[in-house]
């Protein structure tokens, strides 16, 4: 399995690690049982986005792509981070082994988590906007239960 | 900067004198075994003096009962399923193995079942260690074979195989081991201890890859796996792998005859890296300190995903692993980390050094010296970790 030159690059040089303390939405999405955890810290200011930030436990993967999903928000408007999908963040990171695809899901649901903890806190719903936070998309088919 | 291969439970270098010792054979005397002319008879000559030399360092009692094979997982599938197939003839449709073999017997097992076996895995507890009660307990007048390894790939705990061994030579059940990773590791007699089967590879003792062999005490009859020409008594098809054959021979002597040596070597470097690397808050040893390969280190950081810990040791120029080599793209944790009651969210934490002739105290000052500061950089990042110190708080 290899990554692309990009992939090691947001992996050895994260952009954007840490945390926000005022920050305007926190998103946490992932399961440690499955070895993934991100959590996405956005500062909104207007319509703007303009600080985003991410601690993430998980692979090589997992890191570049919540890297790389902070750099393709940061400065843009809500509505555009709203369109952030897990295929963008891949591409921007020219691809990603298929077993890593998940990772970049897990980027996308983390900033949609983070939006929709936005919208809470202004008393918005934020299901109809950002729709369901999915909390896992691969079947946890480690095979351990069959031993 | 510093390179250290710290993964000799994966692969291991090819010795220099067993290159040479090779070299002829790849070159000169390239003459196929089953011909009756003279680089044919001197090929041959080398594959029949091999395997009096491995009968020899392994204890067996002829020649005649070593079978040369494409490696380890061609030795494990052909025992496993020559035995058991022969022996459901017999009315016997029961195998009994552990939780943690290496997938070449577990993924055979399973195939079994699908023949129609019933398969017993035994718990390896904390330790990873196989209870003789426990096997002893699990044999029944059904039971084929009792196939349990050496020693564990992941975590080097070595299994009380002469007491396995007894107990199936007392109930008339055949018993197999994997000993991929004990050989040249662990003095082994397979007669002292009762072993039927055995299963080896060179290149886990600085041999070449694709040549293993199949220790099978006579009398045992095994059915055929890999039908064609009448090669090694007609018991196994294929022109012999004749380079291969001889650095085996010669890597298995080399390693064999220093063995006490480097295994004093090897547990003090061992030891010390391992008491180094505990004082990491949150890590843990996996496995038996005690009965355990000398040059395996299989540790957990909680907080922390094995991949990244693996990327970043690369990046200081350690090579380790998480798991065995074939269980890298899983997206779940090792079965052997599961086997022995670690949860998901630890065992995903895993790091596998494991070490051989060609490591040295320095190597274990480097690590000592980079993977605490790697994992306290993952740990900065982890949102698990943080997690974890809240807790810890909170109590
Ligand atoms: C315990 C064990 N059994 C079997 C094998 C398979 O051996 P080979 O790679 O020679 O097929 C390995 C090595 O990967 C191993 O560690
Ligand atoms: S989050 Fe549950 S399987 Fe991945
Ligand atoms: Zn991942
Ligand atoms: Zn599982």
């Amino acid at each position: 399995m290899a990554y692309t030159e990009k992939v090691m690059d947001h992996f050895a040089n994260p952009r954007n690690v840490g945390e926000i303390p005022d920050a305007s939405g926190i998103g946490e999405v992932g399961n440690s049982k499955c070895g993934d955890i991100m959590k996405m810290y956005i500062k909104v200011e207007g319509n703007v986005i303009v600080d985003c930030k991410f601690k993430t436990f998980g692979c090589g993967a997992a890191i570049a792509t919540s890297s790389m999903a902070t750099e393709l928000i940061k400065g843009k408007t809500i509505d555009e981070a709203l369109k952030l999908t897990n295929k963008a963040v891949m591409e921007a990171l020219d691809g990603l082994p298929p077993v890593k695809v998940h990772c970049s899901v897990l980027a996308e649901q983390a900033i949609k988590a983070a939006l929709a903890d936005y919208y809470t806190r202004q008393g918005i719903d934020p299901e109809p906007i950002v729709g369901k936070i999915q909390e896992c998309d691969h079947d946890h088919g480690c095979g351990c239960s069959d031993f | 900067m510093r390179k250290i291969y710290a993964d000799n439970a994966a692969t291991t270098s090819l010795h220099p004198l067993v290159l040479e010792k090779m070299m002829p054979y790849l070159t000169t005397v390239y003459g196929n075994p089953s011909s009756l002319y003279a680089i044919g008879a001197e090929a041959k000559e080398a594959v029949e003096s091999s395997r009096e030399k491995i009968a020899k360092l392994i204890g067996a009692n002829s020649p005649n009962e070593i079978y040369f094979t494409s490696g380890g997982s061609e030795a494990d599938n052909w025992a496993i399923k020559g035995v058991c197939r022969a022996l459901k003839k017999k009315g016997k449709n029961h195998i009994i193995t552990s939780k943690f073999e290496h997938h070449a017997v577990l993924h055979t097992c399973k195939a079994l079942e699908k023949e129609g076996f019933e398969v017993t895995y035994l718990d390896v507890y904390e330790n990873g260690i196989v209870k003789v009660e426990d096997v002893k307990n699990a044999i029944k007048d059904t039971t084929a074979l009792v196939t349990i390894m050496y020693a564990n790939n992941e975590i080097g705990t070595i299994q009380p195989i002469k007491e396995i061994g007894m107990v199936c030579r007392e109930k008339g059940v055949v018993f197999h081991t994997d000993a991929v990773q004990a050989v040249t590791q662990v003095p082994i007699n397979v007669e002292e201890e009762c072993i039927d089967l055995l299963s080896l590879t060179a290149h886990k003792f600085h041999g070449p890859k694709g040549c293993g062999a199949l220790y099978c005490r006579r009398g045992i009859r095994p059915e055929i796996l890999i039908d064609g020409g009448a090669q090694e008594r007609t018991r196994r098809a294929g022109t012999e792998n004749v380079a291969g054959i001889v650095g085996l021979a010669e890597a298995l002597e080399l390693a064999i005859s220093n063995m006490e040596e480097r295994n004093s070597r090897l547990t003090k470097m061992r030891d010390r890296l391992i008491d180094g690397l505990l004082k990491i808050e949150r890590s843990r040893i996996n496995g038996d300190r005690v009965s355990r390969l000398p040059g395996n280190i299989n540790m957990c950081f909680e907080g922390i995903e094995g991949e990244s810990l693996l990327l970043k040791l690369d990046f200081a120029g350690i090579s380790a692993s998480s798991g065995s080599a074939c269980t890298s793209g899983d997206l779940d944790p090792s079965h052997v980390l599961l086997s022995i009651g670690l949860p998901h969210e630890i065992a995903h934490g895993s790091m596998r050094l494991s070490f051989s002739d060609d490591n040295t105290e320095e190597d274990v000052d480097y690590i000592l010296e980079q993977v605490p500061v790697i994992v306290d950089y993952l740990r900065m990042m982890s949102p698990l970790w943080e997690k974890i110190k809240e807790e810890e708080r909170n109590n």
